[in-house]
């Protein structure tokens, strides 16, 4: 019911375009650094593993498109979905949920103002904008982390950017983009869901909390297992 | 100006108004009294529209609203101003944004104009100049009169307060007491007040009705209230 009255509310305006702006800077701008770190993090572990599994087969040369192909096709969509359902999702889940046990949400509606307009619909568009932003730089880090960790290796930085520009197809990107809307969907409609059920006081906000943690994670993986399945094997991207 | 009738609500089996009938005057302070957990606050949220009745009716300037849509209750709930017991003031925003939240986004007035209305109200409930403080810098007291003003910033024609007084001292509940007398007094909005502080109650009422296991067992002014007896009121008066 959720998802369908946010999607209309979407669609038909209209917009809160303060609150708006406002998770544009939450969800995107202040979640920039920790993405980078992780983005970056994983380029390292990425051409640590390429590199020594390479090495045995005398394949090191190929850590270039290794570490490319796995960081953006896989990697960075789903660490930053999962980085952003950690830190924006329960967020959501905590702020709506102290929202509704102290009756904030009842004071909104009693103000006649829609919940859902005013607090779901902006903090959807900004996941599902944000997100696959957010995938951009964690691919752009992964790579250059990647990079680095391949220079401290031994091999050659153009060698590597090489091999990267040639497994960097453009079909891979688009299917970041297209994960990363799916999962800032998810991601938003978890913790406002969450959010606006909660109930009880502390320990009612406690429990949705968790709850949006965990339901957003497995729910991501799912998403993530179709997603890939028609993109890959149906799209043929 | 609200009739209701035959009202019942359930809460998991448990039944919290049974067949309730009430009529609240045009510009009358009602004060309904009644044991923590007798159905109050709900009896005030059907009012508002805030959740569903299981039965019966509510008419509010004639319309029946228990057959409204959420979309629909938006044009009945700009009649109402409500203090909510928590007094409910939004985290994120400023004294001053609480207060003219209707006004922006209700209203085509000018940013200058909802300033002048917010610092307006905030002077009437004793608050001027805390304007830019945030909901966490108020102490209980000053967060009721922040919500009283919010309630009061559109020029309501009914104000519904739920536990106004409830755990403020003596002090601060009198001088809210006052304020809800004051608006009385002054805007001559018609009041719905939700309270079991008896003094409270015989300061501010121009009628009293008494909710017990479901239903009013009486409704009359304060002086009439006084000498009635039921059972259930004298114990409750006993108290005073």
């Amino acid at each position: 019911m959720l998802t369908s009255a946010a999607f209309i509310a979407i669609f038909t305006g209209p917009y809160e375009l303060k609150p708006l702006s406002k998770q544009f800077y939450h969800i995107g701008v202040k979640a920039l650094p920790v993405v980078l770190i992780t983005g970056t993090v994983v380029g390292f572990v990425s051409a640590i593993q390429a590199f020594y599994q390479l090495k045995a087969m005398s394949a090191q040369g190929m850590i270039g498109g290794f570490v490319t192909a796995s960081v953006v096709k896989e990697l960075a969509p789903m660490l930053t979905a999962f980085v952003t359902a950690a830190r924006v999702g329960t967020g959501i889940s905590a702020e709506l949920g102290t929202m509704k046990v102290t009756e904030q949400i009842d004071a909104l509606r009693a103000m006649a103002t829609d919940p859902v307009k005013y607090l779901v619909v902006p903090r959807l568009i900004a996941c599902a904008i944000m997100l696959p932003v957010l995938i951009v730089f964690a691919d752009v880090s992964g790579i250059l982390g990647g990079y680095f960790m391949s220079i401290y290796l031994g091999m050659t930085g153009s060698f590597f950017m090489e091999e990267a520009v040639k497994f960097l197809l453009p079909g891979d990107v688009i299917a970041g983009l297209i994960k990363g809307m799916t999962f800032g969907t998810i991601i938003a409609l978890v913790g406002c869901h969450k959010g606006l059920t909660a109930l009880g006081g502390a320990e009612g906000v406690g429990r949705a909390t968790a709850s949006s943690a965990v339901n957003s994670f497995i729910l991501i993986i799912i998403a993530d297992f179709f997603l890939n399945y028609g993109i890959y094997a149906v799209l043929g991207l | 100006m609200i009739k209701i009738e035959n009202l019942s609500k359930e809460f998991e089996g448990h039944q919290v108004l049974k067949g309730l009938n009430l009529r609240i005057e045009k510009g009358e302070t009602l004060v309904v009294m009644g044991r923590s957990g007798c159905g109050k606050s709900v009896l005030l949220k059907l009012i508002i529209g805030l959740i569903p009745p299981d039965e019966g009716q509510i008419w509010v300037d004639g319309s029946e609203i228990t057959k409204l849509n959420e979309k629909q209750m938006g044009a009945v709930r700009r009649k109402f101003g409500m203090v909510f017991q928590s007094a409910a003031l939004f985290d994120s925003l400023t004294v001053a944004e609480n207060v003219g939240f209707s006004l922006s986004r209700h209203t085509y007035m000018s940013r200058n104009e909802i300033t002048h209305i917010v610092s307006e109200k905030l002077e009437l409930v004793g608050l001027g100049g805390t304007e830019e403080l945030m909901p966490s810098e108020l102490s209980g007291g000053m967060k009721k009169r922040v919500s009283v003003a919010r309630a009061i910033s559109m020029n309501p024609e009914i104000v519904l307060y739920d536990e106004p007084t409830t755990g403020l001292d003596p002090v601060t509940s009198g001088e809210i007491n006052f304020l809800i007398a004051e608006l009385y007094r002054s805007l001559k909005v018609t009041s719905v007040v939700v309270t079991h502080d008896l003094k409270s109650a015989f300061t501010i009422a121009t009628r009293m009705a008494m909710l017990h296991e479901g239903k009013m067992v009486a409704i009359d002014t304060p002086d009439e209230f006084r000498k009635n007896t039921e059972p259930v009121i004298k114990q409750f008066l006993l108290n005073m």
